[in-house]
């Protein structure tokens, strides 16, 4: 019964792990994912950036076959996702953002469960279990229940259970958020030694630094739709490299103040949050002598000047221009600056 | 890790749908799943445990010299009464435990490897036997130390706890299924409590029928838990099998047969 399929087609497209066009997902009156178009090469690690809410999640939920999408389509390696799910279930690894392990049982237990379930025999599946703690540094933790685990030994054992059947490709939804430095640094070179290896990484971050960190491409998402796509370092460019913040002591010339700047550097400026500061990316240091002159001769007085470099506000900032972001990503970029 | 080439997508063999043999042995793996949770957390017997003996203590001793004169004579009448009653009442565990399962993050991963979508569903239900064995078990025991000497023997009585075992296996299934189309894992309790303690009281199960006002006799009668523990009697005290064991098993399969597959429908659509 067990008959052995051999597909031509996935040799034409065997370099895309990936392939997704239009996907929708809708909740009720939320449209979680709205037209969400990635392609991901074979052994590449590509980061999906964005916001709590933006889609990422179920973008990544769509993917793994665990959630029907109720628009487009999308293919693993070649296999489409809704027709040919148990294709695809056999090329894929899911680590989630909350533990998908078996919180009452130990870590040795639930490796061999889930190896058992993979069709591993006792012996071997003993074996490969503990291979894995061994190679996650869970050895000593391996008999205890997962209650007493850290937040990173769980993390660590949720990979090494997505990697029991090596698969191609790997899903990894925000694999550091909540880990301290130290573990999340560990994680990181983790995630490099995949790819050595030959497999393909889909991963999930909030932080740009992530990104920058690990992936090859990025595509950033912001109300479930794609509205950035390229390397790390076309996504900064795209913002400058840096971005200029300026606070002028007269608020009642702000709107003046904004438009030499947007006419000046020739980019979308913004207000921040706290009012009183203008934001705008720097593609161009040269430029700003000029700017800077020109307020002085339109008799604006500058309070404060800083260049920063780019955060993920910046990235919003300057893609989707609206200043709803600002609020929202406040708080993580400053973790992100913490962090590092 | 480095050391591990991962093999390319397109060398790789893919199996296509899951074979039988594969849905057997998932399934068996995640009943051993459930009994290493039941090891790993022994509280989820206290109800299996702890009610054949409170029950069977508490109704011998009320209820005992009024309905039969005295406990001795009462023991063959309550304590199939009892068996059936408790060891379908833990049957509501298995309803309630599935829907616990289904809403935490490890069913993510289930559903994200390539098993027999139908494992994890048959694996709870075929974990749950070893608490309706361990209830049966206890009841029994109970009902000998008190002084319960079955007329049918041994045999008869192993016989009868197989019936009743099969039996709540067989309405899990209801239960399952409420499992799988309820929201929260209370309402799958309060539920199908609801629908248990009218059909445990309503029966032949604690006291004779004659008493009852006619309605209530007619509903004893047609009852099905009626039926059982009379077949359950009949094995114990006189070691026969009459139509009440017949109908005890034909009641099972029906149940089985409606229950089983909109539970897999309605459990295949969520999962």
């Amino acid at each position: 019964m067990n008959q052995i399929i051999n597909n031509k087609k996935i040799i034409d497209s065997s370099e895309w792990a990936v392939e997704a066009r239009g996907l929708v997902k809708v909740f009720g009156d939320n449209r979680a994912v709205d037209g969400v178009d990635l392609n991901v090469r074979a052994g590449s690690i590509y980061g999906v950036l964005g916001p709590n809410g933006a889609g990422k999640t179920t973008t990544i939920r769509m993917l793994a076959t665990l959630l029907k999408a109720d628009a487009g389509s999308a293919r693993i390696f070649g296999y489409d996702i809704v027709k040919e799910p148990q294709l695809v279930r056999q090329l894929i690894g899911v680590t989630g953002q909350y533990a998908s392990v078996d919180e009452s049982l130990s870590a040795t237990e639930n490796l061999i469960i889930f190896s058992r379930l993979l069709g591993l025999g006792r012996a071997e599946a003993k074996r490969k279990a503990m291979d894995l703690l061994e190679e996650f540094g869970l050895i000593e933790a391996a008999k205890r229940p997962l209650k007493n685990f850290s937040g990173g030994m769980r993390r660590r054992l949720d990979l090494a259970a997505s990697l029991i059947a090596q698969p191609p490709l790997i899903f990894l939804d925000e694999p550091t958020t909540g880990l301290d430095p130290r573990t999340r640094n560990q994680m990181w070179d983790t995630i490099r030694k995949l790819i050595n290896g030959g497999s393909t990484v889909l991963l999930t971050t909030q932080y740009l630094q992530e990104a920058d960190e690990l992936a090859d491409r990025v595509a950033v998402i912001d109300h479930g739709k794609v509205v950035a796509e390229g390397t790390v370092n076309d996504l900064k460019e795209s913002i400058g490299t840096s971005s200029l913040h300026l606070s002028i002591q007269n608020e009642q010339y702000m709107q003046d103040a904004r438009l030499i700047v947007e006419r000046m550097l020739n980019v979308q400026s913004a207000v921040s949050a706290e009012g009183g500061k203008i934001t705008a990316p720097m593609a161009d240091a040269d430029k700003v002598t000029d700017l800077l002159i020109t307020l002085k001769e339109a008799g604006i007085p500058l309070a404060e000047l800083s260049v920063q470099k780019p955060t993920l506000d910046e990235v919003f900032l300057s893609i989707t221009g609206s200043k709803e972001n600002i609020a929202d990503t406040t708080n993580k970029s400053s973790k992100v600056e913490e962090l590092v | 890790m480095s050391s591990t080439i991962i093999k390319p997508a397109h060398e790789r063999k893919l199996r296509g749908n899951s074979s039988f043999r594969q849905a057997v042995r998932n399934s068996l793996t995640m009943a051993y799943r459930g009994l290493l949770k039941i090891k790993r957390t022994p509280e989820q017997l206290f109800d299996v445990t702890l009610q054949p003996i409170i029950f069977t203590l508490m109704f011998t001793y009320i209820f005992g010299g009024a309905i039969s004169g005295n406990v001795q004579n009462y023991l063959p009448v309550i304590i199939p009464g009892i068996l059936v009653q408790t060891v379908i009442t833990t049957s509501v565990v298995t309803g309630v435990q599935l829907r616990e399962d289904m809403d935490k993050g490890v069913f993510d991963r289930f559903k994200s490897l390539p098993i027999a979508r139908i494992a994890p569903l048959a694996g709870a239900l075929l974990a749950d036997t070893i608490r309706y064995t361990i209830a049966t078990t206890l009841t029994f025991t109970m009902g000998y130390v008190m002084g319960y000497r079955p007329e049918g023997g041994i045999g008869f009585v192993i016989l009868a706890g197989l019936l009743v075992i099969v039996c709540s296996w067989a309405i899990s299934w209801i239960f399952a299924f409420l499992g799988v189309i309820s929201r929260t894992a209370s309402s799958v309790q309060g539920i199908s409590m609801i629908v248990l303690f009218p059909l445990t009281f309503l029966s032949n199960a604690f006291v004779p029928a004659d008493t009852m006002p006619n309605i209530l006799q007619w509903f004893v009668k047609v009852n099905p838990i009626s039926h059982l523990v009379t077949a359950v009697r009949d094995l114990t005290n006189n070691g026969t099998m009459g139509w009440d064991f017949t109908i005890s098993l034909i009641g099972a399969a029906v149940i089985v047969a409606i229950f089983a597959p909109i539970t897999v429908r309605a459990y295949m659509r969520r999962a």
